[in-house]
């Protein structure tokens, strides 16, 4: 009932966990599998070892989550050796990858690919080393590493993943789409602050960070129905999908599979088994058979 | 389909330190006038405003009161070794998992370890504590703890016996059959010995794990151990999940999510 295909990839169901949120490890990636995800995304890694920002990295209150990690990881070159391949995990893998330049973008592409994932998703969130702007908020930078990474992918999909801190998200993900990329996963956080009166400081240690949550949604809900409305290729719908009737409200702006990060703050691990089991039965109430009568319904 | 909606709440409130008391060398509690609903072995993480939040076990409490007690061995630690009664600080939490109560127990703590163990002692029946340090003056609670059966060690023999604990827990529970359960926190290396003893002499053990952690409920899989995330499966691990966990004595990750060896992961931060 829930079996997706996306760019040629079977899914059992359409939740996919999102990138940054365990998905740090092999033994992580199988216990989320186990818990019912339809795929994985890996931490985003780079071509370099990175300890990330400090504490606090991370909070929520009230459907408000907050995060500055800071991008850690272990790189590119000490994953291989710890994944060895990711196409004979119990579950399929997305790898995501970043580089500081648009060449290190192709470069960690290639290793990604020598791994095998499902797909390879790339986080275009770092500014770029020469224009000081990220390479989500200009269509020509964005452009410029969908490129990069399309050269050196392989035969395996790539998505590109956008960020909703933009004037326009349209023109990123047409540019994208033109560019060559297989899918757009959008969204990543939006840009947010916390202070604390008491202390009077952010919280944060980075002072600024991303809100993804509930409170994340309707930001996301609106960017995947523009993106719907722009490009032919399939959109992860990401944000604040913590509830069954969130995913079906995704598919429903155009969404032909869901992310799923922050939910597993507010819900666990079975977050995905959860959300799953919801739309099975929103379906079976509203006779709906498949995820395809419902997918872009919004837009009629 | 369950309407809104699961209200959670982890952001740091900021507190006034209440009191300050020196326990040990290098070894401080700092008491908050604050109800918290926790359980023995459970953890707070600490917050000092623009520096860094890192995990602290929950020390002292009470109705209406709780302290950490702290080991300046960091920047971060260091820094809270200086602050006064009246300063303030972040606290969330508790998180994690909580000790089994068991009568007929043994409680190991080495060092500051015995933090993590403290709460569980002022709990348990007639337990036998074994409080072991390096040296005299590392030891803590000897004042505490002096109502109970309690055999002080340290390493080279400045105070009580001379020698590790695990030497201790091994005289103790061949003399002491009626012993069903040891409780633990310290060095990892010293654990992972506790556990062998217990497992020689078939009793069982929990142990109160470290690693590296960032959030504290099971979010950024920074303190995966092997597929167990010490924040909120643990940090109290049974002899069984501790068995099933290679990487348990053995490696650690780092800040980055590198694994390397346990003593690796000790010496870089
Ligand atoms: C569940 C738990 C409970 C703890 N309870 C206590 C306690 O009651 N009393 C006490 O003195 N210490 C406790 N610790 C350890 C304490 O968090 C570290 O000593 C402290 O973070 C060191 O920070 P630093 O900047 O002073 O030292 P650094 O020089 O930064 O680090 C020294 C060592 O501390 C550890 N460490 C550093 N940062 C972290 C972090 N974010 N999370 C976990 N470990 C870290 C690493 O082993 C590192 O090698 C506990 C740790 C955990 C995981
Ligand atoms: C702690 C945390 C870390 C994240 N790290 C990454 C990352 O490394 N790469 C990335 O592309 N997105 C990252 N994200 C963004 C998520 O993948 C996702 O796009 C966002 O959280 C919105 O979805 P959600 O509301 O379901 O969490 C991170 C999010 C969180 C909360």
């Amino acid at each position: 009932m829930l079996q997706i295909k996306l760019c040629g990839i079977s899914l059992k169901n359409p939740t996919i966990l999102a990138s940054g949120i365990l998905g740090v490890t092999k033994e992580s990636v199988h216990r989320i599998g186990k818990s019912g995800a339809g795929a994985v995304t890996l931490k985003s890694l780079c071509h370099e070892e990175r300890d990330g920002f400090s504490n606090p990295a991370m909070f929520g209150y009230d459907g408000v989550f907050l995060n500055a990690v800071g991008l850690p990881g272990q790189g590119i070159d000490s994953a291989i050796k710890d994944f060895g391949r990711l196409d004979n995990l119990s579950v399929p893998v997305i790898g995501s990858i970043y580089g500081y330049r648009v060449e290190q973008f192709g470069q960690v592409a290639k290793k990604m690919a020598s791994l095998k994932p499902a797909m390879i998703e790339v986080d275009v969130s770092c500014p770029h080393m020469d224009y000081g702007k990220p390479y989500y908020a200009d269509p020509e930078l964005t452009a410029k590493v969908t490129g990069a990474v399309k050269a050196n992918a392989g035969r395996i999909p790539v998505s590109i993943k956008l960020s909703p801190n933009v004037y326009d998200i349209k023109e990123i993900a047409h540019s994208a789409e033109k560019s060559g990329a297989d899918a757009i996963t959008a969204i990543n956080a939006a840009s947010g602050m916390v202070i604390d009166i008491s202390a009077r400081k952010p919280i944060l240690a980075n002072k600024i960070g991303g809100v993804t949550g509930p409170a994340l949604k309707p930001i996301a809900v609106r960017c995947v129905y523009e993106i719907y409305e722009t490009v032919k290729i399939p959109i992860i719908g990401t944000g604040g999908v913590t509830y069954g009737k969130d995913a079906i409200e995704m598919v429903m702006a155009g969404a032909t599979a869901v992310g799923i990060g922050t939910g597993i703050y507010y819900r666990g691990i079975s977050v995905f088994k959860k959300v799953c089991d919801e739309m099975m039965q929103w379906m079976k109430k509203n006779k709906v058979k498949s995820l395809n009568e419902i997918r872009g319904c919004a837009h009629k | 389909m369950p309407n809104n909606e699961i209200k959670k709440t982890d952001i740091p409130q900021v507190l006034e330190i209440s009191d300050v008391v020196g326990e040990g060398k290098e070894q401080k509690s700092f008491f908050f006038k604050q109800s918290l609903q926790c359980r023995p072995g459970q953890f707070i993480m600490v917050w000092i405003p623009g520096l860094d939040e890192k995990p602290m076990a929950v020390s002292y409490w009470s109705r209406n009161e709780f302290a950490f007690t702290s080991k300046a061995i960091g920047k971060f630690t260091n820094a809270l070794e200086k602050l006064k009664k009246g300063d303030k600080v972040g606290i969330r939490g508790p998180y994690g998992s909580s000790f089994s109560i068991k009568s007929n127990a043994c409680v190991v703590g080495g060092g500051v370890g015995m933090a993590s163990v403290s709460t569980l002692i002022d709990v348990l029946k007639n337990p036998i504590v074994i409080n072991g340090a390096r040296s005299k003056e590392y030891l803590i609670y000897l004042d505490r703890f002096k109502s109970k059966k309690m055999i002080v060690a340290t390493d080279d023999g400045s105070f009580g016996r001379k020698g590790f604990v695990t030497q201790v827990l091994n005289g103790v529970l061949t003399e002491n059959k009626k012993i069903k359960m040891v409780y633990t926190c310290g060095q990892e290396i010293m654990m992972k010995k506790v556990l062998g003893v217990c497992n020689r002499h078939n009793v069982e053990c929990e142990a109160s794990l470290e690693r590296y952690m960032a959030c504290g409920f099971g979010i950024c899989g920074k303190c995966m151990i092997n597929d167990k995330l010490c924040c909120v499966d643990g940090p109290i691990f049974n002899s069984k999940q501790l068995m099933s966990m290679p990487d348990f004595g053995n490696f650690a990750m780092l800040k980055s999510g590198r694994k390397v060896t346990i003593e690796e992961y000790h010496k870089i931060h």
